[in-house]
C-alpha cells in the first residue's frame, strides 16, 4: 500500500509540472509581447513597470531560462499580479476559493449521501415505486440546465414562500466569522458562533442543491446499474448460499464492489463543482472562483486566468489521487 | 479419526439410517420467459441417504443446475418451482418461511459452484467470508470461527492456511479456490453438499486433486454429496450412484458401476460411447459412436419420449411419453425397450480387450505410420517466447512471463499431433506462435522449408493459405454481423481461392456440404446455430483456402460429449479425405490419445515427453506425464477402484519467476541435485519416444 501510493503521489507530481509547463509555454507563445499581456494596456504604457517586469520574468533570456525561472517564483507563491484587480493573483485566489471549495463540498456530500442509498434501494428495489422516483429525480437532476433551476428554487423558495434566504454566502448585515479556513461553516464553529453557523448553513441550502442536481442524477444512476450488474454475480449467489441476510449480502457483498466504479464518477463530478460553478455563483451572488474566473476571462486579465488554471489544474491531480486511494482501498486487486 | 476441523464431537448424520436425508418428489422448476414456458427441471424424484454420493450426469441444458439452485430456492427471477417437494431432513424446503430457509442455506445444506474464479468476492479477504459462513449460523464467535476457518484451510490442502485467511482471491489459483470454497462448504458441518461441476473448470491434475479430498471428505464428516458433472468419469471416481438426466427429466437411475458397464436407457449408452477412454485404445477403430441431433427445444417439448428424435432404438411406442420405472432391483429407467427387457447392444469401448490392444501396439500407429509419413511440413527449433509484464510502478524492473522455453519439434506431412499440458504451460502461445500471430522471441519455425519465424505479415501471407487455425470458442471467433455465407467467403476472395461471385457460391455450398451443415445455413449468422454447428463453420472456414495444415486449438473443450464425438469424427474424416497434417491441443487427454499418431507433453513451456500416442500412454517415461495419464478419471467404476491413483501435489510455478534446471522438478518426487542445476535435454531415449528427463522411467 505505502509503495502504491508513493507511486501514485510521484506521477501526480509529474503530471504537476507537465501542468506547468503547459501554463507557462501558452502564456509565453501568445502572439505579442508577453509583457503586455502580462501587464495590462495601463501598467505597460509606464516605462518604468515595464522595464522592472522585463527584467524580473528575465524576457530576453532564452525560453527555459524564463521556465525555471517561472517555476521559482511559483514554488514562492507567486502568481503574478492580476490586471483587474491589481493585486497578486494568489491573494485573489486565497479570497474567492473557500467560498466555491465550501458550495462544492457541501453540494457533492449532498448528491453523494442521497445519491448512493437511493441508487442502491433502486436497485434493490427494481420496478417498484421507489425505483420509479428515483429515476424521475435523476432525470429531472440531469436533464434541467442550472441557470433555470437556479431562478426556479430562487423564485419558489425565496421570492414566492419566502422560507430560504436570499443570495449571497451571509445576510447583508451580518459579519463573517474569524477567518481561519475561509469555510464559513467551520470558521463559526471554531468561533463557537452558532448563529452565523446557522446563517451560513441556511444560505448554502439553495445553491447547494442546485449544484447537487445533475450529479446526484448521475451518482444516483451509475450506483444503480452498478448495484445492478453486481447483484448477478456469482459470489453474491454464493453468500445467499451461505444463509446471510439480504441486507448483509447488500452491504459487505454487493456495495463495495458496486461503489468501485461509482469513485470515479464522484471524483470527477467533485472536479467539475469545484471548476464549473460559474452559472450557480452568479445566479447566487456567490463570491467564488467561478466568477473570479468569469471576470477574468471577461477582462483579459492574463495573469490571473493563468493562476486559475494551475489550481483547477492542480485540483483534478489531487481529486484524482484521492480517487485512486480509495480505488486501493475498496478493490484489493490494485496493489498487485 | 477425531478431526481437529470437527465442530461437535457428537456424529453429524444425525438422521436414522435408511430415512433418506434428501427426499424429491416431482420438483418441477419452470422459466416463464417472454417466449413461452421453459420446463428446465420437469418432474424428478430422487432420494439420497445419509452419507451417501450421488451423481448427476446429462448434457447442457439438461436441467442440472437449475434442479441444484432450486433444492435451496437460489433460483432467480423468471423461474419458479411450481410443484413437488424437497423433503430435506423431514422438512419441504419448497414451503420454508424465508428465516427457516436461511437456517438451512450453508446451515444443513452448502453448496459448490462450477467458477471458482468468479464465486468468491474479489474485495473481501478469505478470513472474512469464511468466518461469516459460521457466524450467520450462530454455532460459533467471531474468533472461533477465525481459528476453525484456518484449521479447515490446513485440513483443504492450503499451505500456510494462517497466511492464507489473510489473502484475497485474487492472490489464489482457481484450484486453491476451489479448496477455499470447499472449506466453506464444510464449515458448518452441512448433512448435503451439492457440488455443481465443481472441477469442470480445473485442469485434471487439480481435478484429481479435488476429488480425491471429496471422497475424503465424504468419509471423515459423513457428509451427504450430491455431485453434478458431464463428466462420466468424474462420476465414476466419487459416486455410488447415479442419475442421468435429459430434457429435464431423470431418464435412468442405478450403482454407478451397474450404469457404466451396462446402461439401460438409450441416452446413458450414448453419452458412454461417444466418450474415448484413457486406457484402452482399440487399433483402427477411429470414429466413435454418436447420435444424431439435439435436444428438444425445451418451449416445444415432443409429446412422446423426448429421446426419440435421436434414439437409434426407437419403436412405435415411443410416441407415448414412457415412465421412470424400476427395471432391476434397484435400477430405473424411462424407456419403452428396456423395460420390456430388450438389450442395448454392449458398450463399443469395452469390446476390445485392454490386453489385446496393448499387444499389438504397432498396428494403428507403429512404424507403418511412421513410414507413410511424408515430408517434414514443420520444423520449429529452439522457439523462445517471452512477454513483457505490465510495469506495476513507475521505476520497477521489467518482469517477463516465460511463455515458451525453447521448444523444438517436427510435424510431419499427414500426421496428427497432440499437445497437452496444464493451463497456462503455454499451449496457445506455441500455436499463436507457428500461426505467426504473435512473432517468437528466439529460434526458428520453418514451414514448408521456409522460416517464417521473422518474416514480415506480406511473407507471411501465402503461407498462412495452407496454415489455418481453429478456436476453442466458435462464438467468440465468428464475426457476429456476418452471414455464414459472408464468414467462408472472406477468406476465399481474400486469397483469391475464386475468381467470381459464381466460383464462390460454389465453393461455400461445397465448404457446407463437408462439414456436414444445410446449403440453407450459408445465408443465417452465428447466433442461429448451437455450439457444435458454430464449430463445423470454424472448420469449413478453416477449409475454405484449402490449407494443408490446421491448429486446433481446443476445438471441443467447450462442447457436449456427443457434440464432441461428432466433431472428432468430422476432424477424422476430413484428415482421411483431404491429406490434413493435424496440431491438435486439448486438456482431454483420452481424447487426444484417441485422435493423435504423436503426443508432445508440454510444462512450463518447455517439452517434457513426446512419444507416439499409445507408447506414450501405455508406458510414459516422464514423472509429469505418468502424473497427467494418472488424473485422467476412467468412466468405469471397477477400473477406478481398482486403480492406484498418483496424486500430483501443488500447482505449476509461476512462469514470471520459473525453477531453475529442470521445470518440473519443485514436484517431481525423484528429483536429485542434478535436476535444480542442469536443464535436461530432450533425448531420444528410445526410438521416436523423446524425454526431458535426467532419469527417465526411474519413477
Ligand atoms: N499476450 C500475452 N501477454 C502476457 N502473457 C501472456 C499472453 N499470452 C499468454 N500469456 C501467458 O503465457 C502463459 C502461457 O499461456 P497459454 O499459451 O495461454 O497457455 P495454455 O494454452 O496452455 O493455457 C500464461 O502464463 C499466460 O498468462
Ligand atoms: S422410449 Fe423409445 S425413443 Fe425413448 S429412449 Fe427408449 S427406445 Fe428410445
Ligand atoms: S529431470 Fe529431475 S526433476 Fe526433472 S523430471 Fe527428471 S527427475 Fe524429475
Ligand atoms: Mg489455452
Amino acid at each position: 500500500m505505502p509503495r502504491y501510493i508513493v507511486s501514485r503521489l510521484g506521477l501526480a507530481v509529474v503530471m504537476a509540472i507537465l501542468a506547468t509547463l503547459v501554463i507557462f509555454l501558452i502564456a509565453n507563445t501568445v502572439p505579442g509581447d508577453p509583457a503586455l499581456s502580462q501587464l495590462g494596456d495601463l501598467a505597460a504604457s509606464n516605462p518604468e513597470f515595464l522595464k522592472a517586469f522585463r527584467a524580473k520574468w528575465a524576457l530576453d533570456e532564452p525560453l527555459w531560462t524564463r521556465y525555471f525561472i517561472f517555476l521559482k517564483e511559483l514554488a514562492h507563491g507567486d502568481l503574478g499580479i492580476s490586471i483587474a484587480s491589481q493585486r497578486p493573483v494568489l491573494d485573489d485566489i486565497k479570497n474567492y476559493a473557500p467560498a466555491t471549495i465550501e458550495l462544492a463540498t457541501v453540494g457533492f456530500l449532498l448528491s453523494a449521501i442521497i445519491g448512493v442509498p437511493l441508487g442502491v434501494i433502486a436497485a434493490v428495489r427494481r420496478d417498484s415505486w421507489i425505483d420509479h422516483v428515483a429515476r424521475f429525480l435523476s432525470l429531472i437532476g440531469v436533464s434541467s440546465p442550472t441557470f433555470w433551476l437556479a431562478f426556479i428554487v430562487l423564485a419558489i423558495f425565496y421570492g414566492e414562500l419566502q422560507i430560504a434566504p436570499g443570495p449571497g454566502r451571509l445576510d447583508p448585515i451580518a459579519f463573517a466569522p474569524t477567518n481561519v479556513t475561509g469555510l464559513f461553516l467551520i470558521d463559526s464553529i471554531l468561533a463557537g458562533d452558532w448563529d452565523t453557523f446557522r446563517d451560513a448553513l441556511a444560505h448554502l441550502i439553495l445553491p447547494s442543491t442546485v449544484l447537487a442536481a445533475a450529479t446526484l442524477g448521475l451518482i444516483t444512476r451509475t450506483t444503480r446499474a452498478s448495484v445492478l450488474e453486481c447483484m448477478h454475480q456469482d459470489y453474491v449467489r454464493v453468500a445467499r448460499a451461505k444463509g446471510l441476510t439480504e441486507g448483509k449480502i447488500v452491504m459487505r457483498h454487493i456495495l463495495p464492489n458496486a461503489l468501485i466504479p461509482v469513485v470515479t464518477l464522484g471524483g470527477l463530478a467533485y472536479a467539475n463543482l469545484l471548476a464549473g460553478a460559474v452559472m450557480t455563483e452568479t445566479i447566487f451572488s456567490w463570491p467564488g472562483l467561478g466568477r473570479y474566473t468569469f471576470r477574468s476571462a471577461a477582462a483579459l486579465d492574463f495573469p490571473a486566468i493563468m493562476g486559475i488554471t494551475l489550481v483547477v489544474a492542480v485540483t483534478y491531480l489531487i481529486i484524482n489521487l484521492l480517487v485512486d486511494i480509495s480505488y486501493a482501498l475498496l478493490d484489493p486487486r490494485v496493489i498487485r | 479419526m477425531q478431526d481437529l476441523t470437527r465442530i461437535s464431537s457428537a456424529e453429524t448424520a444425525t438422521a436414522q439410517d435408511g430415512a433418506a436425508i434428501l427426499d424429491v418428489r416431482d420438483l418441477r422448476t419452470y422459466f416463464y420467459t417472454d417466449e413461452g414456458v421453459v420446463r428446465a427441471v420437469d418432474g424428478i424424484s430422487y432420494s439420497v441417504p445419509p452419507g451417501e454420493t450421488l451423481g448427476i450426469v446429462g448434457e447442457s441444458g439438461s436441467g442440472k443446475t437449475v434442479a441444484a439452485l432450486s433444492l435451496m430456492r437460489l433460483i432467480d427471477d423468471p423461474a419458479r418451482i411450481v410443484g413437488g417437494e424437497i423433503n430435506f431432513d423431514g422438512r419441504d424446503v419448497v414451503k420454508l418461511s424465508d428465516e427457516e430457509l436461511r437456517k438451512i442455506r450453508g446451515g444443513g445444506i452448502a453448496m459448490v459452484f462450477q467458477d471458482p474464479m468468479t464465486s468468491l468476492n474479489p474485495v473481501l479477504n478469505i478470513a472474512r467470508q469464511l468466518v461469516e459462513t459460521m457466524v450467520v449460523h450462530g454455532r460459533l464467535t467471531e474468533e472461533q470461527a477465525l481459528e476453525r476457518a484456518i484449521k479447515l484451510l490446513g485440513r483443504m490442502g492450503i499451505t500456510a492456511p494462517e497466511r492464507a485467511v489473510d489473502s484475497y482471491p485474487h492472490q489464489f489459483s482457481g484450484g486453491m479456490r476451489q479448496r477455499v470454497m470447499l472449506a466453506m462448504g464444510f464449515s458448518n458441518e452441512p448433512q448435503l453438499l451439492i457440488a455443481d461441476e465443481p472441477t469442470t473448470a480445473l485442469d485434471v491434475t487439480i481435478q484429481a486433486q479435488i476429488l480425491e479430498l471429496i471422497v475424503e471428505l465424504n468419509r471423515d464428516f459423513k457428509t451427504a454429496i450430491v455431485l453434478i458433472s458431464h463428466n462420466l468419469g468424474v462420476i465414476a471416481s466419487v459416486c455410488s450412484r447415479v442419475v442421468v438426466m435429459y430434457a429435464g427429466e431423470i431418464v435412468e437411475e442405478g450403482p454407478t458401476e451397474k450404469i457404466l458397464a451396462d446402461p439401460r436407457h438409450p441416452y446413458t449408452w450414448a453419452l458412454i460411447n461417444a466418450v474415448p477412454r484413457i486406457d484402452r485404445h482399440v487399433p483402427g477403430q477411429r470414429r466413435l459412436v454418436t447420435i444424431d441431433g439435439t435436444p428438444p427445444d425445451p418451449l416445444n417439448m415432443p409429446a412422446g419420449c423426448r429421446f426419440a428424435a435421436r434414439c437409434p432404438f426407437r419403436i412405435e411406442k415411443c410416441e407415448q411419453h414412457p415412465e421412470l420405472l424400476e427395471i432391476a432391483p434397484g435400477r430405473k429407467s424411462r424407456c419403452w425397450v428396456t423395460q420390456a427387457g430388450g438389450d442395448l447392444p454392449p458398450p463399443e469401448t469395452s469390446r476390445g480387450a485392454p490386453a489385446e490392444a496393448k499387444a499389438r501396439p504397432d498396428v494403428h500407429h507403429g512404424s507403418e505410420t511412421v513410414i507413410k509419413r511424408g515430408e517434414r511440413m514443420l520444423e520449429l527449433r529452439n522457439v523462445v517466447k517471452h512477454f513483457p509484464l505490465p510495469k506495476t510502478t513507475l521505476f520497477g524492473k521489467q518482469k517477463w512471463v516465460h511463455a515458451i522455453n525453447g521448444v523444438s519439434l517436427d510435424i510431419a506431412q499427414g500426421e496428427t499431433v497432440g499437445l497437452v499440458g496444464e493451463s497456462g504451460c503455454g499451449k496457445s502461445t506455441l500455436a499463436r506462435v507457428i500461426a505467426r500471430i504473435h512473432e517468437p522471441t528466439a529460434g526458428s519455425v520453418l514451414f514448408h522449408g521456409q522460416d517464417i519465424a521473422h518474416a514480415s505479415q506480406a511473407q507471411v501471407r501465402p503461407l498462412r493459405r495452407r496454415m489455418q487455425m481453429v478456436f476453442q470458442d466458435p462464438y467468440a471467433s465468428l464475426n457476429p454481423r456476418m452471414t455464414v455465407g459472408d464468414i467462408l467467403g472472406e477468406p476465399l476472395r481474400f486469397h483469391e481461392v475464386t475468381h467470381n461471385e459464381k466460383e464462390t457460391r460454389e465453393r461455400i455450398a461445397e465448404l457446407l456440404d463437408v462439414v456436414g451443415l444445410p446449403q440453407k445455413a450459408a445465408a443465417r449468422y452465428p447466433h442461429e446455430f448451437s455450439g457444435g454447428q458454430r464449430q463445423r463453420i470454424s472448420i469449413a472456414r478453416a477449409l475454405s483456402v484449402r490449407p494443408d495444415f490446421i491448429i486446433a486449438d481446443e476445438p471441443i473443450s467447450a462442447l457436449d460429449v456427443n457434440i464432441q464425438a461428432q466433431i472428432i469424427n468430422l476432424m477424422i474424416d476430413l484428415q482421411e479425405r483431404f491429406g490434413l497434417t493435424y496440431l491438435f491441443i486439448a486438456h482431454d487427454l483420452a481424447v487426444v490419445r484417441h485422435i493423435s499418431d504423436r503426443v508432445v507433453v508440454l510444462y512450463l513451456g518447455s517439452v517434457m515427453e513426446i512419444a507416439p500416442a499409445d507408447t506414450l500412454f501405455a508406458e510414459p517415461l516422464h514423472p509429469y506425464t505418468r502424473y497427467l495419464i494418472s488424473a485422467v478419471p476412467i468412466p468405469d467404476a471397477t477400473v477406478e477402484a481398482a486403480r492406484q491413483r498418483l496424486p500430483l501435489q501443488g500447482e505449476p510455478p509461476s512462469t514470471v519467476d520459473p525453477p531453475s534446471g529442470c521445470p518440473f522438478r519443485t514436484r517431481c518426487p525423484i528429483a536429485q541435485g542434478i535436476c535444480a542445476e542442469v536443464m535436461p535435454p530432450v533425448a531420444e531415449v528410445r526410438p521416436n519416444h523423446f524425454v526431458a528427463c535426467h532419469f527417465p522411467g526411474q519413477f
